[in-house]
């Protein structure tokens, strides 16, 4: 049985990780990979990298912290943040990304997924989309990091990405993020049930029975989450010993050695 | 002397992610030297051979036949000298006789069977992504310690139908059975990422490094 995936998310500046988990016992807590091997080892199933880094001189920053990560992590490794150009998608590969998150790139130029998906395989290409309530039953997509209203229906456009060749949607409600207050679920479930490619849910989780939620009534099939697991407010471990609970397969980590 | 594993370059997959996870193993274990090629005489002079893979199938096949003399060189040490083999992901799937996807395009033809797309029906996401458990077949090499239940990370969209059923030696199950592992005489495939399967995945590896056919 495929298993929910549970996905930290860290948010990587100059190739330092800017806020990532407390993990107490690291030798340098701004190294991703520390931080990356420290969730390795609590058996998280994935990955992700968000790239804010301000200026784009300082990419080579970003391409080194994710080839140093992927030497020592063998697990998956998304990469999301300025990512323009088939050639930025091919250098973050070949530093060692195993799916790389494109967002504003793909309402700038649609048909950059189409491009990606047959260079690389949709497998890895990753469409990310924020989403905010417009009205009841309707949210718009923003780009610029939430910044720019395009004016697009969220559902329409996961839709027309995955037909483009997105091989996943990451789906972040800009409502609720930040706030605690749990997946936007409704938004959540209206896309994962208008696409076939797998949705992860991001955007709003304060407890664990908001991850269990977003599987169950989000129909999402992997849920991210930041800040709960960045201050220790909760354990991956922990996390996925609610899920089971719930009644939802997640995997228990194979013991290293 | 210590053994040598070509990983084959021919311009698809995560080749470092799949040479690390190799020099991690044999690292921890004392021995193997990991040569990432796109050099026949490499893959000849190699004691075993890894073909990695991701993309699409006839994408992956036209660029291992893009590399002069690679497959020539891969039938002289894989099927000639039947040295130990190991695909991943499109890899495995090369393996088959054709894939069906874009039109119908040949294979290396080492094993009976075909690859086709999965269907997504039922509320079935496709791609297949994620950790999925094995139902592995008891006594093969490249599972010792990798019982049934162990799940490993799958990414992918199509799928290896075996022409014949004893050539599995490991199955997902995912709106049906999903050809997770194969193995025929010195050569095996996964179709998921050993690279990417955290300990699991490279017990699989030391697994495969241990193996004598």
């Amino acid at each position: 049985m495929l298993r929910a995936r549970i996905i930290p998310c860290l948010d990587v500046k100059d190739g330092r990780v800017v806020k990532g988990v407390r993990f107490v016992d690291l030798v340098d807590a701004g190294d991703p990979v520390e931080q990356a091997r420290a969730y390795d080892t609590a058996g998280a199933d994935e990955l992700c990298f968000l790239d804010i880094t301000a200026s784009s001189d300082n990419r080579d920053t970003l391409f080194d912290a994710v080839s140093r990560t992927a030497e020592q992590c063998f697990m998956p490794l998304t990469v999301g943040g300025g990512v323009r150009t088939i050639e930025d998608i091919r250098k973050l590969l070949l530093a060692g990304a195993d799916k790389v998150s494109i967002n504003t790139t793909a309402v700038k130029d649609p048909d950059f997924v189409r491009r990606a998906a047959e260079k690389f395989g949709r497998q890895l290409v990753v469409v990310a989309i924020d989403a905010k309530q417009a009205a009841p039953g309707r949210w718009n997509v923003f780009t610029h990091g939430g910044r720019n209203d395009t004016g697009l229906d969220a559902v329409a456009w996961a839709r027309r990405m995955a037909e483009s060749g997105a091989g996943e949607i990451l789906l972040t409600s800009m409502d609720r993020d930040g706030t605690g207050e749990g997946f936007d679920l409704l938004l959540t479930r209206a896309i994962a049930d208008a696409v076939t490619v797998p949705v992860i849910a991001s955007g709003g989780v304060g407890t664990l029975d908001h991850l269990a939620a977003g599987i169950k009534d989000g129909h999402a099939s992997a849920v991210l989450a930041a800040s709960i697991f960045h201050f220790g407010k909760f354990s991956i471990a922990e996390a996925k010993a609610h899920l089971k609970r719930a009644g939802i397969p997640v995997r228990d980590p194979m013991p290293p050695g | 002397m210590t053994q040598s594993v070509a990983v084959v370059d021919y311009g698809s997959g995560n080749l470092r992610s799949c040479a690390k996870a190799l020099e991690r193993v044999a690292l921890e274990r004392g021995g193997a030297t990991i040569v990432v090629t796109a050099d026949p005489e490499e893959v000849r002079k190699a004691d075993r051979v890894v073909l990695p893979g991701v993309g699409a199938f006839a994408d992956c096949m036209r660029g291992l036949l893009a590399v002069d003399g690679m497959r020539e060189a891969l039938e002289d040490a894989v099927r000639k000298q039947a040295k130990p083999f190991l695909g991943i992901c499109v890899g495995m799937q090369l393996m088959a006789e054709r894939g069906v996807e874009f039109g119908t395009h040949q294979g290396l033809g080492w094993l009976r069977g075909e690859v086709r797309a999965i269907e997504p029906r039922d509320g079935l996401k496709v791609p297949h992504m994620g950790w999925n458990d094995l139902d592995v077949r008891a006594g093969d090499p490249l599972f010792k310690g990798l019982p049934t239940g162990t799940p490993m990370y799958f990414v992918h969209s199509y799928a290896l139908m075996p022409g014949e059923a004893a050539d599995v030696s490991a199955t997902a199950e995912y709106g049906g059975k999903v050809t997770a592992a194969v193995r025929h005489a010195n050569m095996a495939g996964t179709q998921f990422h050993p690279e990417k399967s955290q300990a699991a995945g490279l017990r699989l590896i030391a697994n495969f490094l241990d193996w004598t056919p």
